[in-house]
């Protein structure tokens, strides 16, 4: 329920950048990568930053790549623009490279809702990368740690194929980048 | 709409060099992705079939990046640079343009090229040209999935059954010497090493040289003599094999130049 503002045409609530800024972050909890879609962009940790100019917009949004040939950004980026829209003020995204993403920027939540889709969470890395890949994964489904790797690549760059020993479930890693 | 950061401001040589060079990473990445995708469903097992396509898919990936930092440098759109462009405009180099060949000679071809990215790309992302230093650091941490695979792959052929070891040693006496291709500076490159836009191209080379020797050993493989480094770059010539690859990638797009999509 919004409650009109005297003095302001049409009853729209008086805003400052920041509060614009606040409910862009929330309506960008709305965008899924369609390639995940168990988790938001947010929580997945490629929304970088949220600007807004003004009370009235526009709003920029920096986002960044999962995998750099990730065919899903499109897509993403019109989502994002869509969500921001919803509050009535004009959208850019700005794609930026640096730092890389990395899997450690995914959320703790993220990282459960992964598991419980049925997909194996990347491990925190801090770095070193290709320890991380070669530690124990866990089986979303039985919790076992004795998995083996089937395929290095899966059915998305950022996957790779596993099937646990203890239950026979052949699943899906979502590797430490 | 989506916004591009600018480029930064340069000396009208450096963005003249920095554009070749551009052009040449970008097109050696798609060629590679190509010839990687012609694998696509004809995959000796479905697992290599996907891991492939993963690897196509990324090298493509890459050659947006560098035609990408190119469009902020000159205006030029990645889909023209790529579908559009005739093949004496490539500067794509002979390594990446030869015909697929068997799943040795792919998959030498890849190690080789991954080799080089090993070193190329930790030393581009401390270039002087942040966009560029940006793109290969992100570029870097992708391609560490690539070389396991290659290097895999490499060791199987090596010290695997009498036939994939001859298969695996006439890919390699084939493709070693189009190392020194990859390798050889674009004439504008000695002034970005100068602005420290480059590596140093002779230590590059070195490194790379020294990476896939000392992998190629441990698969009991022996490429020989150093590749010899030409003076000139042979990537103005457009190849027999870059001919008929692209005739292939830009029959659609050139089926309807209207088109904007497809």
């Amino acid at each position: 329920m919004v409650t009109p503002v005297p003095g302001v045409a049409g009853g729209a609530p008086a805003r400052d950048a920041a509060a614009l800024a606040a409910a862009a972050w929330v309506a960008l909890r709305g965008v899924k990568d369609p390639e995940l879609p168990a988790v938001d962009v947010v929580e997945l940790g490629i929304v970088r930053d949220v600007r807004a100019e003004g009370g009235a917009g526009p709003v920029e949004v920096t986002i960044t790549p999962t995998f750099s040939a990730c065919p899903a950004l499109h897509v993403i980026e019109a989502e994002v623009r869509q969500a921001v829209a919803t509050l009535g003020v004009e959208a850019r995204v700005v794609t930026s490279l640096s730092p890389p993403w990395s899997s450690d920027d995914m959320s703790d939540a993220a990282r459960e809702k992964l598991r419980a889709f049925g997909i194996a969470p990347p491990q925190r890395h801090g770095g070193l990368i290709e320890i991380a890949l070669d530690a124990p994964v866990r089986c979303p489904r039985c919790g076992h740690p004795d998995t083996r790797l089937r395929n290095a690549f899966g059915s998305t760059l950022c996957r790779e194929i596993r099937t646990c020993r203890a239950c026979g479930e052949t699943f899906e890693r979502f590797k430490p980048l | 709409m989506t916004v591009q950061p600018a480029a930064p401001t340069l000396a009208e040589g450096v963005r003249v060099a920095l554009i070749a060079r551009l052009t040449a990473m970008g097109d050696d990445e798609l060629l590679l992705g190509h010839r990687d995708s012609e694998w696509t469903g004809h995959g000796p097992l479905l697992e290599e079939d996907i891991a492939l396509a993963n690897l196509a898919q990324d090298e493509i990936g890459h050659a947006v990046l560098w035609y990408g930092l190119r469009q902020a440098l000159d205006g030029s759109v990645p889909d023209d640079l790529a579908f559009r462009r005739d093949p004496e405009d490539f500067r794509s180099c002979l390594l990446v343009e030869l015909p697929r060949g068997d799943w040795a000679f792919t998959m030498l071809r890849q190690f080789l090229f991954d080799c080089y990215e090993a070193e190329a790309l930790p030393r581009l992302a401390r270039s002087s040209y942040a966009p560029l230093a940006e793109a290969a650091a992100k570029a870097l941490r992708e391609e560490l999935f690539h070389l396991r695979h290659a290097g895999l792959w490499v060791q199987r052929l090596g010290l695997g059954t009498e036939e994939s070891r001859s298969r695996a040693v006439a890919a390699l006496e084939r493709l070693w010497p189009e190392l020194g291709g990859l390798l050889t500076p674009l004439p504008g490159d000695l002034l970005l090493a100068a602005e420290r836009a480059l590596p140093d191209w002779d230590t590059l080379t070195a490194a790379t040289v020294g990476r896939a020797r000392q992998a190629l050993a441990a698969a009991s493989l022996d490429p020989g003599h150093d590749p010899e480094v030409p003076e000139a770059s042979g990537r103005e010539v457009a190849s027999p094999h870059r001919v008929e690859l692209l005739a292939t990638m830009q029959s659609v797009a050139r089926s309807d130049p209207e088109a904007v999509a497809w």
